[in-house]
């Protein structure tokens, strides 16, 4: 065959196996959401979940999901910054900063029960945590740091060495110059890396069975002092969130609607995941718009 | 007692990358409110004298120099002197616009910032200041906080210029300014240069001959790292001592 027929070959090849991704991924949204969003009333999104009876919501839950991914954000934000920061700007390049981002690559592909169980070994049980909050957000750190870290790190060495150069040249010694000039012109990538970052820790349940629980204490709206047991806040109760929720109705549920929640309580997550998804693009792209004035320049 | 003419000494300067030697013992003096222009063919080490001057050199691995450097009488190399205190005396300009991505006005005041100048009216006052020296005033003064990045690449340029004045250094260091700008922004920067000679001792770094003779006060002419011969540029360009000078600004080689 001439090169040109094979070119026609290899781009219909192309372009079938991409439709083909997007209507899996498009059957499997619409599926959800079609399925699921009937289900979902306001009593449904606020209401607290009931164990025996129908008509259950899912609020206890989304609170969990919400509480848990900012108290893991908190903690898995300013690590990733170190240590993307030290990778990119102040790693010598030799065989143990090799390794440390080999290890890096490695920990990012460890399955997320692993993780799981991991965290219910030294969290929960030698660090004597429990079943809660804190366990669950250090194994989701666990999780997520590697992907993070890995994202601020190829942001910052993304930015030009001659932005370096400048300042460096303009009197400013290496840590002003990562603070001040290379962080916030990486800042854009490493805005959308979090916000992804967020709504895979969002979305994840193996890992949180044996660390945050399977259930909620009787929590008390009114008293927000997180020492308070039953606090919404307090970090050291156990709490399901809403992707360990769908694992556990769909496993041993026995309320006799079952299936819809889990189909409510699935679109509910889908729709914060692509809300993530959606932030990311948005911000990543107003942030850099703003830092590079592309917009002035039309 | 009137100031020595010499701004810069550089004394048997050598510096290896590595196992490469980039100078070969170079011996020159660079003068007070004078612009010396730096020519050779690429690889010569002319752009690497140049990053001896604000050792910016020392944020290469493997870098090693000796000699002497003495910018007013001190030697920058002593081990007393702190090189970040060196680069806010020593300004330095690049063949690429570098701005940062943030507004005009931000990119101006922030060496000042960062050294803790907080005063507003003292910031105006510099931003203003600089930008008229840097001869872009009138472009830019209504629109301070757009950002810098939006400008075109001859004013990006003048916008580094007004970026290192706002520092108040003693030198300027100019790394082939003008050679990723067109013919237009080109001559805007030069006149910019002969402006600020008054106040300022310039060092560039060209492979344009015709900007070399155009604007510098005297002329140091490279060749595989060493110095070859420098003086007036009048003399270098007329008459020429070396053989080598003479067939490299006849364009028989470089």
């Amino acid at each position: 065959m001439s090169p040109r027929k094979w070119d026609k070959v290899a781009t219909t090849v192309l372009y079938m196996i991409s439709v083909f991704i997007i209507a899996v991924l498009a059957f499997l949204l619409l599926y959800i959401l079609i399925s699921g969003l009937p289900h979902v009333t306001w009593h449904f999104i606020t209401g607290r979940s009931s164990s025996f009876a129908a008509g259950g919501g899912i609020g206890i839950q989304l609170f969990n999901s919400l509480y848990l991914l900012i108290l893991s954000m908190l903690i898995s934000i300013p690590l990733s910054l170190g240590a993307g920061i030290y990778l990119s700007e102040y790693a010598p390049k030799n065989w143990l900063t090799d390794l440390i981002r080999n290890m890096i690559e490695i920990l990012s592909s460890l399955p997320s029960v692993v993780v799981g169980l991991f965290g219910f070994l030294v969290f929960s049980i030698n660090m004597k945590l429990g079943f809660s909050i804190l366990s669950g957000a250090l194994a989701l750190t666990v999780f997520n740091l590697p992907l993070l870290t890995r994202k601020v790190e190829d942001s910052l060495q993304a930015v030009h060495y001659t932005q370096r150069e400048a300042g460096y040249a303009l009197g400013l010694s290496r840590w002003e110059t990562v603070i001040h000039v290379v962080v916030p012109s990486a800042l854009p990538g490493i805005l959308t890396g979090m916000i992804l970052g967020a709504g895979r820790v969002f979305g994840e349940a193996a890992a949180l069975i044996y660390t945050a629980g399977q259930s909620s204490p009787p929590l008390d709206f009114t008293n927000w002092n997180p020492t308070y047991i039953a606090s919404p806040l307090n970090p050291l109760r156990s709490a399901e969130t809403l992707a360990v929720h769908i694992w556990k109705i769909n496993s041993e549920g026995i309320i006799p609607d079952a299936s819809a929640v889990s189909a409510g309580a699935s679109a509910i997550l889908i729709l914060f995941v692509l809300l993530f998804n959606f932030a990311a693009r948005y911000f990543g792209n107003k942030l850099y718009r703003h830092l590079t004035g592309a917009r002035e320049r039309g | 007692m009137a100031e020595p003419k010499e701004m810069i000494t550089v004394q048997d300067l050598h510096l290896y990358y590595g196992q490469q030697e980039a100078l070969r013992g170079v011996t020159i003096d660079f003068h007070r409110n004078e612009i010396t222009a730096v020519i050779g063919p690429s690889g010569c080490g002319k752009s690497s004298l140049l990053k001896t001057i604000n050792r910016l050199n020392d944020l290469v691995p493997d870098v090693t120099v000796t000699g002497t450097v003495k910018l007013n009488g001190q030697d920058i190399y002593a081990p007393n002197m702190d090189a970040v205190a060196l680069r806010k005396e020593v300004g330095m300009l690049f063949q690429q616009p570098n701005p940062f991505p943030f507004s005009i006005y931000d990119n101006v005041i922030y060496g000042l910032r960062i050294s803790g100048e907080k005063r507003k009216n003292v910031l105006d006052e510099a931003v203003e200041r600089s930008l008229k020296a840097a001869a872009i005033w009138d472009e830019v003064k209504d629109r301070l906080h757009d950002n810098a990045m939006s400008l075109s690449g001859g004013q990006q340029q003048r916008i580094c210029i007004a970026r290192v004045l706002a520092t108040q250094p003693k030198v300027i260091l100019m790394d082939e300014p003008t050679s990723a700008l067109d013919p237009i922004s080109s001559s805007e920067i030069e006149r910019t240069m002969l402006k600020l000679k008054d106040d300022y001792s310039i060092v560039i770094v060209t492979r344009n001959m015709q900007q070399a003779s155009r604007i510098s006060d005297r002329t140091a002419f490279f060749l595989a790292g060493e110095l070859i011969e420098d003086g007036p540029t009048r003399d270098i360009f007329m008459q020429p001592q070396k053989k080598e000078t003479e067939d490299y600004i006849s364009g028989r080689f470089g």
